[in-house]
């Protein structure tokens, strides 16, 4: 690949492309010409077109007018042309085994022996992008963690595949992958931009996107509206240009003021809180807080009994997997979990039902003009909104959230912590699992984890950045 | 989504429409009247044992309850050997066949449950087992229902057959907790996504039971009416039932990957299939071709509800 | 971890055989013989074959309630037409093959339900056959009837078979490229599709090869009992789908296996066998069929449930 030229003809082009959804307009007319060693990011709130924009150019939806080209490529069709999309959620099949899943994206492996070339060609990638991933390319991909599939998906996007990546398309390929690895792939793209690839990398955490971005594009209501080199961004200029207004470091929040009650969670695992207490669980992502949350709440509720009024409530992050009702209305996905308090003689009053929702839509802020819309019709930003309506909307004292902000645009997130603070100043305890720092600095106390117990517990000014990736690497500096 | 729900059973209402119109070019106007009747009397059955599938199919993907046949052979038989045709039994006899109705449904949702088996396969082997139960309990004998209760499974009230009006009460009941009920909600929920539900702290395993348990309830009065409707309990009485109730259901335009029902739906299926198979048998044609026909309009009508859906 | 799994995962059809088995010849020893075996296993060739068409459907997530009934329709055709012209015969058969392959186009294409459409298409299948072949009757072709009652060495016909086809799909459906692709539509069909497969092709080729296994199922029917009925092979689809099962397959996922599935419908077949000799009033005999399946699913869960706790 260090043969390739920088510059010359444009890897995609786009002219004037505009996408409409029936009446939404969810592109606008964006044009954009992307070369090869470039590494373009794209921010923009949830919603802002990143994903049709990515959609039209990896060929999955087509223009509703405008054009598309792959000039350097000379081809109209993307695969052709080698762009490559390494998608959000996660698309690879689980029955299959990683070599398998590479067979999937390759057609031309054939013939007798094809199996061991796969595991050749996703091994050597793996080797490229994640070197020491320990991942046995003929184990099926439903024994591996969420990190390691995500691993092999981008493993699998960088992978010659026959031909060779000439664009590369990353949509949030960090979400699922702790800090060390995450680095390993930024380093992997600046790698691969400099042998002559491009990449367009999606991400919302601001730190990547400079750390990688040699330009960056920012997207709102379908339209680019900034197109610079990275350089020429500062993190406030960023955010200001996406829309959003940075606020001021969060005000005196934590829990030297809250008067803390009694404590209302103590498991035999060590895992303990107090009332109006935010406890945040931390550590690298996969490494048990997800289980240790889902223990404690499945074993503090039933699924045989549905009191009026729960001792906890649980906010799902993996929205599809574990919270949206994708059938229902945002009224009905909203009210789900308060459905035994406003039910008189088995049914349900729909009236103080839907007194509920319009007021935490009205509180929390979620976008839309009639909560009868289905819930699909949202954003994903929006839709956790909705999730978190569902869960404060109940009564229960003790709020479970399993890493809610996952997808989610900054705006969104602001108003989600300030929501925290009040409910939890009015005596509601919550217990946050997060992968972002910025959240769990966010907390009173933080139980840090590793290899599925707890390594750390910590308070007040120990909450930062340093202390708690001591605690998710303690391990490795002493255990040799 | 009111506009959607309302045209998914209008489908099956207009190809109902459209049948009862064919059959009586043959028949001439003069079999309206009869035709009606008929259809209403033994679409009775169907929709009865078609709102119990309904509700295990709403539970989700992979529920479905094949062992609606061995219950209501199962508990026709008992319920008739129970009451041995004496006078002012007929009581007794419902409760023997809700109970054989309760036993089955329970021991289907243990299955299910503790065994962690899929429904088809957990109903279906649980249904050789009743079905064995009914044979031993059998022995052969035609015993006949008393006649009060021949009499009422047989009659009419203000021109409708009996036995549609108890399909009619048990729909709206069926209706109501559905539409209205929290009951409806969580098992609309769980049937869209049983962990979400769960997570949104809904009682997803006392929904399932209940609603196993239900289909089964559902089964034991079919076949406790139908045993005393056709003046007796056979070994294959339940037979035809396992494709109908869920043709009825899918038909009357319930989503089979679960999580939405529709009622009226089950009303349009259930006499639209015996429609069918009338308006057949009025021209005359043998079995072999009547089979095929059936087969056909049942995946033409599917077609067009769900194509509809598709190409929304 | 879950390597280990997934050698449980074959272990238990095997084992659940093996149990079986032994327990027939305890009680009765005269069946470990070549004759005995042969009788005991006759029939469980066209189960086989229903019971891997049945997985080749399993396989991209959907479920076949008609192929009972089409069986039963192969064997009609073959007892009758393609003894009287061999020609016509060939092409009614092939004709079904691609019949089944349009099934599984439409419902992928229209996103039917597949376990409504083959029920409506089982009433199709069923109405053919009485069409074909009012009463029970007609005869096996020579060659096949010959084909079937071969008298190989060491074990008998029924064992070789089974090698045969569990050898032949395992090949057809883990081995090669195609049939691993097809095991990825059962387990993510979107990212497959994303990849720039066609998923309708795909779908209809997994149907037209359980067509083809179904068409294979019904002339060893023909052959083994040289005669036919519009429902003889009624049975098969609900012991297909228990074949697939006991075989150590699952509804969603792509995840079966062609072997356990082979191994399933020979424990099915001896079952029933099994029953008969340990003289159990007939009326029982279907309720034991049930409760061996739920037997050894149980034996089943608890052995994934080892291999998980691992």
């Amino acid at each position: 690949m260090t043969g390739k030229e920088q510059g010359g003809a444009a890897v995609v082009a786009l002219t004037d492309v505009a996408k409409h959804f029936g009446s939404v307009r969810a592109l606008n007319g964006v044009s954009l010409e992307i070369r090869a060693g470039e590494c373009l990011s794209l921010v923009g709130h949830n919603g802002a077109g990143k994903s049709t924009l990515v959609n039209i150019v990896n060929g999955t939806l087509r223009p509703s007018s405008g054009e598309l080209a792959f000039p350097r490529a000379g081809d109209a069709a993307a695969a052709k042309a080698g762009i490559r999309s390494v998608f959000q959620e996660l698309s690879l099949c689980p029955n299959l085994t990683v070599a398998e899943n590479l067979r999937i994206s390759h057609s031309a492996l054939r013939g007798i022996g094809w199996r061991r070339k796969a595991a050749a060609e996703i091994g050597q990638s793996l080797d490229t992008v994640f070197p020491g991933h320990g991942i046995d390319p003929m184990v099926t991909v439903d024994s591996l963690t969420i990190a390691e599939r995500q691993m092999v998906e981008i493993a699998i996007g960088f992978a010659p595949r026959g031909g060779a990546a000439e664009l590369v398309i990353l949509d949030e390929p960090t979400s699922a992958l702790d800090a060390g690895i995450a680095e390993q792939l930024l380093t992997h793209i600046r790698r691969f931009c400099a042998g002559g690839g491009a990449v367009i990398f999606i991400s919302h955490m601001l730190g990547e996107v400079f750390d990688v971005a040699s330009r960056i594009l920012v997207m709102k209501d379908g339209l680019v509206v900034a197109d610079r080199a990275a350089g020429a961004f500062t993190r406030e200029s960023l955010v200001a240009a996406m829309g959003h207004v940075a606020a001021d470091a969060p005000e005196e929040s934590t829990a030297s003021e809250r008067a803390l009650g009694d404590e209302v969670v103590r498991t035999d695992r060590g895992l303990s809180a107090r009332k109006g207490e935010i406890v945040g669980l931390a550590g690298l992502a996969g490494h048990g807080q997800a289980e240790a949350l889902a223990r404690l709440y499945l074993g503090s509720t039933s699924s045989w009994k549905s009191p009026r009024e729960p001792r906890m409530v649980f906010v799902a992050g993996d929205r599809p997997r574990d919270g949206v009702l994708p059938l229902w209305s945002i009224l009905r996905n909203a009210s789900a979990s308060i459905l035994p308090r406003i039910t008189r003689h088995g049914l349900v009053d729909r009236a103080a039902e839907e007194q509920v929702a319009a007021e935490w839509k009205q509180r929390i802020g979620i976008r839309t003009d009639d909560l009868a819309n289905p819930i699909l019709s949202l954003s994903g930003g929006n839709q956790q909104k909705v999730l978190f309506a569902r869960a404060l909307a109940s009564t229960a004292p003790i709020v479970v959230m399993d890493d809610p902000m996952r997808g989610v645009d900054v705006g969104t997130k602001r108003d989600v912590y300030t929501m925290i603070r009040a409910e939890a100043a009015r005596g509601r305890t919550f217990l946050w699992y997060s992968t972002e720092t910025e959240e769990i600095c966010e907390c009173d106390r933080v139980f840090v984890y590793r290899n599925g117990t707890i390594s750390a517990e910590l308070t007040g000014t120990d909450i930062c950045e340093e202390k708690i990736l001591e605690a998710s690497f303690e391990l490795q500096e002493t255990g040799t | 989504m009111p506009a959607l729900f309302s045209r998914a059973w209008i489908w099956s209402w207009l190809a109902t429409i459209v049948v009862f119109g064919l059959t009586l070019t043959l028949t001439g106007r003069n079999g309206a009247g009869g035709l009606a009747y008929a259809a209403l009397a033994f679409g009775a059955f169907s929709v009865i044992v078609g709102l119990g599938q309904m509700l295990v199919i709403t539970l989700g993907p992979g529920n479905v309850d094949l062992s609606i046949p061995a219950v209501m052979t199962l508990s026709g038989t008992l319920a008739l050997k129970a009451m041995d045709a004496a006078p002012g039994t007929a009581f007794l006899g419902l409760a023997v066949a809700l109970l054989a109705g309760l036993a089955t449904g329970l021991a289907n949702y243990i299955l299910i449950a503790a065994l962690r088996l899929p429904p088809i396969i957990a109903t279906l082997a649980a249904s050789l087992v009743y079905q064995s139960v009914a044979i031993w309990s059998n022995r052969g004998l035609r015993i006949k229902p008393p006649e009060a209760l021949a009499d009422f499974a047989t009659g009419r009230s203000l021109g409708v057959p009996n036995v549609a009006l108890v399909a009619l009460v048990l729909s709206v009941a069926v209706w109501i907790v559905l539409e209205r009920g929290a009951f409806g909600r969580w098992l609309l929920a769980s049937g869209q996504n049983m962990r979400a539900a769960r997570l949104a702290g809904m009682p997803v395993e006392r929904v399932r039971a209940t609603t196993y348990v239900t289909v089964a309830l559902f089964a034991g009065l079919g076949g406790y009416l139908l045993a005393s409707f056709s003046g007796g309990a056979s070994l294959d009485m339940g037979q035809e039932y396992l494709l109908t109730s869920i043709a009825v259901v899918v038909i009357g335009g319930t989503s089979i990957a679960g999580g939405h029902s529709n009622v009226p739906g089950i009303w349009g299926g259930a006499l639209f299939m015996f429609l069918v198979v009338s308006m057949l048998n009025s021209y005359g044609l043998g079995a072999g071709i009547r089979m095929v026909l059936t087969g056909l309009i049942i995946i033409g009508i599917v077609i067009a509800a769900n194509g509809r859906r598709a190409r929304r | 971890m879950t390597r280990l799994f997934a050698r449980h995962r074959i272990l238990l059809p095997v084992i659940s055989l093996a149990v079986l088995l032994a327990l027939t010849f305890w009680l009765q020893p005269r069946a470990m013989s070549y004759f005995g075996m042969n009788l005991l296993f006759n029939l469980a060739v066209p189960i086989a074959l229903a019971t891997v068409a049945q997985m080749f459907i399993i396989k991209v997530n959907d479920i076949d309630l008609s192929i009972g009934a089409f069986v039963s329709l192969v064997a009609c055709l073959t007892a009758t037409v393609l003894v009287q012209q061999p020609l016509l015969g060939v092409l009614a058969l092939a004709a079904l093959v691609l019949a089944y392959a349009g099934m599984g186009a439409i419902v992928r294409a229209l996103e039917l339900p597949a376990i409504v459409v083959t029920l409506g298409m089982s009433f199709v299948w069923g109405g053919l056959a009485l069409f074909i072949l009012p009463s029970p009757g007609g005869e096996s072709p020579e060659w096949l009837s010959a084909l079937m009652s071969v008298k190989p060495p060491v074990l008998p016909m029924a064992v070789w078979a089974a090698a045969v086809i569990a050898a032949v799909t395992h090949l057809i459906a883990i081995r090669s490229g195609i049939g691993t692709v097809l095991r990825g539509v059962g387990g993510n069909a979107r990212a497959v599709a994303r990849a720039g497969w066609p998923v309708v092709r795909l779908t209809a080729l997994a149907y037209g090869l359980a067509g083809l296994f179904g068409v294979l199922s019904g002339m060893a029917l023909t052959g083994l009992t040289t005669s036919a009925g519009a429902d003889v092979a009624s049975r098969y689809t609900l012991l297909s789908i228990a074949g697939v099962i006991l075989g150590g397959g699952e509804f969603v996922g792509g995840r079966v296996s062609p072997t356990g599935a082979v191994l399933g419908a020979f424990t099915l077949a001896l079952a029933a066998s099994l029953l008969s000799f340990m003289r159990l009033s007939p009326d029982w005999q279907i309720g034991s069929q049930g409760a061996i399946l739920i037997l050894v699913l149980t034996a089943r869960l608890i052995f994934t449930r080892r291999g998980a706790t691992r």
